[in-house]
């Protein structure tokens, strides 16, 4: 069965790469097994690192807390497998850096069943209460940024909030997670959003859901409970059109301001797969131990959605999935704002959503000459916060980093990598300004 | 013909009033500037690099013009120059210790591995963005050379391992390379400060040789040998307390590997005797894994 849904809401500008779905899309949500040792990063969040409670050599049960948040901004860790902590040092993260790690050996023996807890009960829980529930329970962005998702609901005094958006969108290629929670796991969504709905006193729910994903879609439409005041709404295929900013620019026809948050705008944006986490894991008090991710692309054998422990290596995950021999590169989420990672003894962390495996072949293709810019202007077309990418990148070359701060707002660029995918001449746009942002930030600090 | 002189009339009139209007200002608006600062400025570099920890020349010869620094901080400018500005200046030359940047890994290729090939801006800065580059030490020294580009006066090279070599008769402690390290690697020293240690990485016990071979295994022997509580361990660290006496080279001679340091004056490094001596002069391969 075909259906098609027709979607008009969207953002000006943006790409349309190729979506690689369909290997996946279909291919339900599976447990993945449990790897010998897992590896807890205490800082898998934006924000200060967790701080550990256990020491070495500690039988955990599954579920037992391993970790707690060390302030506002920062979230508790939970021990993924019943096991012992082997040690507590430095593990590489997908951004390179050695962070600090808690490694933990599982019990094959163990039934693995998770701790009972304290649960949250959202028609007695005061907003608050579901904001430290949440935090409790270790939940972050689940889309790839892992921003703690309690600060993002705890919203300034001086602001309101009238729309939750649910942002079910998942423009990246290859990526299917999303797709998959949003037909296996609906009542959790619901749940979810009724948690949320509380703790920042919106109004109104909308998921947005890329047109790609009719069934979903429809599917969710006939399903929403009565009493919830929850609208589907479809959105054009484009890319980068899940990006917080552009759906809230699509849904609501609002737009935030330079520097600003989504509350600045009246709204507040979680991911899909997020919101089905608090709806499941809130009732039952329990934290967050697991995710679904999908493991693609050409270099793997096995490639499907699974659900995965947080803190599994790549190497055992890749090791089950199956590698093919020419697989050369791995990407951690999808192939536009994915981290390549230079080690397969990175942990999966609560913000992958995807493991994306490349072979030779597709490596070679982003390998690319760079040429001099022709002023094509085809990177202000694809600019969806209407930047001058173009303009920008000469400046980065000539190292003019005040100049692209200021005149040419380089900070609010959220490195979507649309200027880079259209340059004819192959320039690493998006690679030039995150180096400059970095240097800009360091100047910023020192002064 | 009248035209003419109508316009030139008129132009000459205007010129008159508004040069005396120029001469008003210049008489009634005058700042008085110390005219010495002008000349203080012309005899120093130029280089306006800010090793003496003012922004640039000029504002450095303001100071020296109202006596709130000495010649010697400049750092750049030769003997005979700064004495020639304290002559000038009826001053004091003031001696300054000659500073230097310094190099905190002692990683090349020939010692040091990677696990994946980097391939994109070269740049450390763009590579650090990368998973933090291909090389398996994640403190450690990338090598692509942002140093020896920001440096403005030729004072970085790139050895052929490609670590930094900073040549420390040119180096004039601007601290550019301080600020563009991604790897925090360089620092501003005295120049006697030579016993130095060149790793930064955090990691205690031997698994740190599979990838370096020079790199510190937290082992504590130095901390140990070295008189009157000179190098503390911190972090899997010896942190070396330059106010006291380091003008030593016992704390070197047990170093397992080498991390621990004695840094000649021409550039050479001094090994402890217990230290292996690298003698490979080929690139390792990548870490395979």
């Amino acid at each position: 069965m075909t259906t098609t849904v027709v979607a008009k809401k969207t953002f000006a500008h943006g790409v349309h790469p190729p979506t690689h779905k369909d290997g996946t899309v279909k291919r339900e949500i599976r447990q993945f097994p449990f790897a010998n040792v897992l590896i807890i990063a205490l800082s898998q969040h934006l924000g200060a690192p967790a701080k550990p409670i256990v020491r070495e050599g500690q039988e955990v049960r599954r579920g037992e807390k391993i970790a707690e948040a060390s302030g506002f901004v920062s979230v508790t860790m939970h021990a993924p497998v019943s096991g012992i902590i082997k040690k507590i040092g430095w593990a590489p993260s997908l951004t390179g850096k050695m962070v600090m790690s808690i490694f933990l050996e599982s019990y094959p023996a163990s039934g693995q069943t998770v701790e009972p807890s304290a649960p949250c009960d959202v028609n007695t829980a005061t907003p608050e209460e579901i904001i430290a529930a949440i935090q409790e329970a270790g939940i972050v962005g689940l889309g790839g940024a892992a921003f703690p998702t309690h600060v993002k609901l705890k919203v300034p005094p001086d602001k309101a909030v009238d729309t939750l958006i649910i942002n079910g969108v998942e423009c990246e290629p290859y990526l299917t997670t999303d797709h998959r929670v949003m037909l296996e796991q609906q009542d959790d969504i619901f749940m979810g959003i009724r948690y949320i709905l509380k703790a920042t006193g919106a109004k109104r729910a909308i998921i947005g859901v890329e047109a790609n994903k009719p069934d979903a879609i429809l599917s969710l439409r006939e399903n929403i409970p009565s009493d919830l005041p929850v609208t589907v709404e479809a959105v054009k295929v484009k890319y980068p059109q899940g990006a917080e900013k552009m759906l809230i620019t699509a849904l609501l026809d609002r737009e935030v301001p330079s520097g600003g948050l989504p509350a600045d705008s009246g709204s507040v944006v979680v991911n899909v797969a997020t919101t089905a986490e608090i709806g499941r894991l809130l009732p039952l008090g329990r934290g967050i131990i697991e995710r679904s991710i999908t493991i693609t692309g050409p270099g793997v054998e096995k490639s499907g959605n699974y659900l995965i422990q947080i803190g599994t290596p790549l190497r055992y995950a890749l090791e089950q999935a199956g590698l093919k021999k020419n697989a050369t590169r791995v990407i951690l989420g999808g192939p536009m704002m994915g981290f390549t990672v230079s080690s397969l003894d990175v942990p999966i962390t609560k913000g992958t959503s995807g493991l994306l495996v490349l072979t030779d072949h597709e490596s070679q293709l982003t390998i690319r000459k760079e040429y001099p810019c022709i002023g094509c202007s085809h990177c202000l077309d694809a600019c969806p916060i209407f930047l001058n990418p173009s303009r920008l990148g000469r400046l980065a070359k000539f190292k003019q980093y005040d100049a692209m701060a200021g005149e040419y707002n380089l900070m609010d660029c959220f490195e979507c990598g649309s200027c880079s995918y259209v340059c004819p001449s192959n320039i690493p746009l998006v690679h030039y300004f995150r180096v400059a942002k970095g240097i800009i930030r360091d100047k910023k600090a020192a002064s | 013909m009248l035209v003419i002189l109508t316009a030139v009339g008129a132009m000459a009139g205007l010129t008159i009033v508004l040069s005396l209007l120029l001469v008003f200002a210049n008489k009634k608006l005058y700042v008085f500037e110390d005219p010495r600062i002008d000349i203080v400025e012309d005899m120093l570099p130029h280089a306006n690099c800010g090793a003496c920890g003012f922004p640039g020349c000029r504002p450095f010869a303001e100071a020296l013009v109202s006596n709130n620094a000495t010649p010697g901080k400049c750092t750049v400018s030769t003997e005979d120059g700064r004495v020639a500005i304290a002559d000038f200046l009826g001053v004091d030359a003031g001696s300054e210790e000659k500073r230097v940047a310094r190099l905190a890994c002692a990683g090349g290729s020939n010692v040091s591995r990677n696990r994946a090939v980097y391939e994109g801006i070269s740049s450390c800065r763009a590579a650090a963005q990368v998973a933090g580059g291909g090389k398996v030490c994640s403190w450690g020294c990338l090598g692509l050379a942002d140093c020896e580009v920001a440096c403005t006066f030729d004072a970085i090279t790139m050895n052929k391992y490609g670590l930094p070599v900073v040549d420390e008769e040119k180096c004039t402690a601007c601290g550019d390379c301080v600020d563009i390290c991604p790897k925090d690697l360089f620092s501003i020293h005295p120049i006697s400060h030579r016993l130095w240690v060149s790793c930064k990485s955090l990691e205690a016990g031997d698994e740190i040789l599979e990838y370096c071979e020079v790199g510190c295994t937290a082992c504590g022997r130095c901390a140990m040998d070295a008189d009157n509580n000179l190098i503390k361990m911190e972090n899997n660290l010896p942190v070396i307390d330059y106010t006291k006496n380091s003008q030593t080279q016992k704390p070197i001679q047990r170093c397992p590997t080498g991390a621990i340091v004695w840094l000649e004056p021409d550039g050479s490094v001094t090994k402890g005797e217990k230290s292996p001596k690298v003698l490979r002069k080929s690139h390792l391969p990548i870490l395979n894994s």
